[in-house]
């Protein structure tokens, strides 16, 4: 990390706006952040109108002018409070220099924080924590966070750690459980949680909500830190959560996966809208001749305006057959909760689940229009075994075959979702190679990375021989453009 | 340059005069955009207020109020300008009979008697002050927004039959977007960005207090509470702030001072629009 550009002219050290700011934008950028020239010119300007003793404003102003999308606002403000802070041009250039204290907030200390009130007990420290989130004293909240950071995170120089790992060490320490404990005892015992459930409820959501900002405090101090160790750079690549998107299925921790389900419903109203652009605009209707005359009598019989017809462009149907063994139950309750919301991009969707039985759940969808509710339901009550459950894709798919194939037309795409892991059963794979020639397409998904395809007891080129594609799909962004991609066909 | 305001605390506090509380990055970003006279790129989910906002420093600086309101397949003569196709027809046909030189008809056609004005040359041509409002951007195609961007910029469009309309002044501009899809890099590097989120209690409970007369320090915390509790909840359209505040005024109605479970359920339809999304709050809140 480098500080505000100096020029080194003869003797005095002189720091101007400009040198400040274009540091500032340097470090920006090496944060990943794009800031393009016009930006750049932008903040210059807006910096002309605002008093520069305000930091909260100079804040907001520089935010509005260079960052354009909100997912990059906090790696801002971690830039902009490092910046303004430690990096700042020494006190003796200060005096050059036309630039109000203000702006330069308290440089917060070096990396292992020491100094003032490090030798407190974990107690006393607590003590005070709970007496901050009582009164939600947020200057003090984020002194008592730096102190817990100092304290806790045994934080060294240079260190290849990750934020996210001294991040736990404090939290451990702090232990958030039991503070909250604390904190709802403590409200009890002066009455301001009532027995009565609706209360009760709105007071402890406020006890998680003043907790969260503690721990929010904590991960800003730490990345604070880290910044001023080791630079933006590094900052950016220890702190850096990967986009719901981008998620593998398969491996995903228990708070990744409540950012999939998150991130699922926009997803998909974001690509039924683009999908449903695209076809409209795709063909224009054949010309109405009716509404055409009619619309001429407006202008004496000249048809000014030609009418159409509104384009009426068949949908797919699809029938998603899904694996819902253990190893690839999350994948499967994913896709089908994304094709299910996807629905009326479809003329109908009809779903299957099976481990070594397999069972039509199409019902579980219709019957409510709680997704979530219908997976849980597909979870518990979808009849799949009819062994010993495990994985025997052959026998789920030659009972598909005696069922459901009279079902599958010209119209109809057939979706396999699984890892083709058969546990050395027979393959049946003429039940697919059947299946192709009548329906429309047939796709496989399989949710494991590629280079494991084929090995041990995957046999998912047994089966991908008679599909029209087959896809690796281990995230939300593959899955959304294998979806738009049959949506269109 | 703009001057309708004078500083950020004074865009504050004429935005509060109007009865809307804005937080610092919007009146900041308020204040920036009348002094650089650029647009507003405002974003965030459906119902935090991005269209109160314009309504509101239109209010506070005493200007007229001109919306465009997007949709799909918006085009030039919808948002910019059209001739009246009709009423130059019936000019022409007036005018079979005297037999008058074409050039002179066309001349007369096209002048501004048959032109007619869409929000976006009227914002230009006004002489008025005036905050002009492009509602729910997103919703336009690449093409409309490349016509945006142009107008926007120059501030001035070009009528092939009437010449150059250059703007007298710069009105403050507001775009708003839900965000259903990404915006051209080139939209948003011409705009400021704001990004507006759903409020804090303590925010939302101002903003109740504010906006419902009448109602006590008290009932404001819960409601605004209650309305956090159920933003958590899975469901398909989380309660906007005008919502709240519909909720709040029910209250105040129904003459409640408390929140209970069964004020709740009696009243929760005000809040949520979902049958499925009711039932949900209902058996967390109420039934529990």
């Amino acid at each position: 990390m480098t500080g505000p550009v100096r020029s080194t002219a003869a003797g005095t050290p002189h720091v101007t706006m400009l040198d400040v700011l274009q540091g500032f934008v340097h470090e920006l950028r090496s944060a990943g952040l794009p800031v393009s020239m016009t930006e750049n010119l932008d903040a210059m300007t807006a910096m002309e109108h605002v008093d520069l003793r305000a930091r909260e404003v100079v804040r907001s102003v520089l935010a509005a002018t260079l960052v354009k999308q909100q997912r990059h606002r906090p790696a801002f403000d971690t830039v902009f409070d490092v910046y303004f802070s430690l990096f700042s041009p020494a006190a003796e250039d200060r005096a050059t220099l036309d630039l109000p204290d203000e702006l330069f907030g308290t440089a917060g200390g070096d990396i292992q924080g020491g100094g003032a009130g490090g030798d407190l007990t974990r107690e006393e420290l607590a003590e005070m924590l709970l007496r901050a989130l009582q009164s939600m004293d947020l200057d003090e909240l984020r002194r008592l966070a730096g102190m817990a950071v100092s304290q806790f995170a045994g934080m060294e120089p240079g260190r290849p750690v990750g934020g996210t790992y001294y991040l736990y060490r404090t939290l451990r320490q702090l232990d958030l459980d039991d503070l909250s404990a604390r904190l709802v005892e403590q409200a009890r015992a002066r009455g301001e949680i009532p027995d009565d459930p609706l209360p009760g409820r709105l007071a402890r959501e406020e006890q998680e909500a003043r907790l969260r900002e503690l721990r929010r405090l904590v991960e800003e101090e730490i990345r604070r830190r880290l910044v001023a160790d080791r630079g933006v750079e590094a900052m950016a690549r220890t702190l850096r959560k990967p986009l719901p998107e981008d998620i593998d299925f398969m491996h995903a921790s228990r708070d990744e996966m409540l950012a999939l389900q998150r991130a699922i419903q926009p997803l998909t109203r974001l690509l039924a809208a683009r999908l449903a652009q695209r076809r409209r605009r795709r063909h224009r209707g054949s010309l109405d001749f009716r509404r055409t005359v009619r619309a001429s009598m407006n202008y004496g019989g000249v048809p000014v305006e030609p009418k159409f017809r509104r384009p009426h462009p068949a949908k797919p149907e699809i029938m998603v057959v899904a694996d819902i063994s253990g190893s690839v139950a999350s994948f499967a309750r994913f896709t089908l909760q994304f094709v299910h919301a996807m629905a009326s991009q479809f003329s109908r969707v009809r779903s299957f689940v099976f481990i070594d039985g397999i069972d039509e759940v199409t019902r579980f969808f219709e019957d409510t229009d709680d997704i979530s509710e219908a997976v849980h339901r597909v979870n518990t009550e979808a009849d799949v075994v009819w062994v010993d459950g495990h994985s025997d894709y052959g026998h789920a798919f030659s009972v598909f075959h005696e069922r459901h194939e009279r079902e599958v037309t010209q119209k109809t795409s057939v979706i396999f979702l699984g890892d083709a892991r058969n546990n050395y059963h027979a393959s049946q794979n003429w039940v697919l190679q059947s299946l192709q020639k009548r329906a429309r397409h047939v796709y496989w998904l399989n949710p494991e990375p590629r280079g494991y395809w084929d090995t041990g007891d995957s046999i998912i080129s047994e089966y991908g021989r008679y599909c029209d594609g087959v896809f690796e799909c281990r995230n939300l962004r593959q899955l959304e453009r294998f979806v738009s991609t049959i949506a269109d066909a | 340059m703009g001057e309708r305001f004078e500083s950020v605390a004074d865009v504050t506090e004429r935005l509060r005069a109007v009865d809307y509380l804005a937080d610092d990055d919007i009146a900041s970003v308020t204040y920036l955009a009348d002094r650089l006279e650029k647009p507003v790129l405002v974003e965030g989910p459906a119902g935090v207020g991005k269209t109160e906002l314009a309504k509101a420093i239109a209010a506070a600086t005493g200007s007229r109020l001109i919306r465009l309101q997007c949709y799909e397949g918006l085009d030039e003569a919808k948002a910019l300008y059209e001739w009246n196709y009709k009423k130059q027809l019936l000019r022409i046909q007036a005018d079979r009979e005297h037999e008058t030189s074409w050039e002179s008809v066309e001349s007369d056609i096209f002048s501004e008697q048959f032109l007619l004005t869409r929000p976006l040359l009227e914002a230009i041509r006004a002489e008025d002050p005036v905050v002009l409002l492009i509602d729910e951007v997103d919703r336009v195609e690449i093409e409309t927004e490349a016509l945006l961007l142009e107008v926007l910029s120059d501030f001035q469009v070009s009528i092939p039959e009437l010449g150059t309309i250059v703007g007298k002044q710069r009105p403050i501009v507001l775009l708003t977007s839900n965000n259903t899809r990404e915006l051209s890099e080139a939209l948003k590097r011409r705009c400021l960005f704001l990004h507006v989120d759903y409020p804090d209690v303590e925010r939302e409970k101002e903003i109740v207090r504010v906006r419902v007369p009448g109602i006590d320090e008290e009932l404001a915390e819960q409601v605004a509470r209650v309305v956090r509790s159920v933003r958590t909840l899975d469901l398909k359209k989380a309660p906007s702030i005008s919502e709240t505040i519909d909720w709040a005024r029910t209250l105040i109605y129904l003459g409640r001072s408390e929140i209970s479970p069964e004020v709740i359920g009696e009243t929760l339809h005000v809040l949520l629009k979902y049958q499925s999304d009711i039932a949900k709050a209902r058996k967390e809140l109420v039934e529990k």
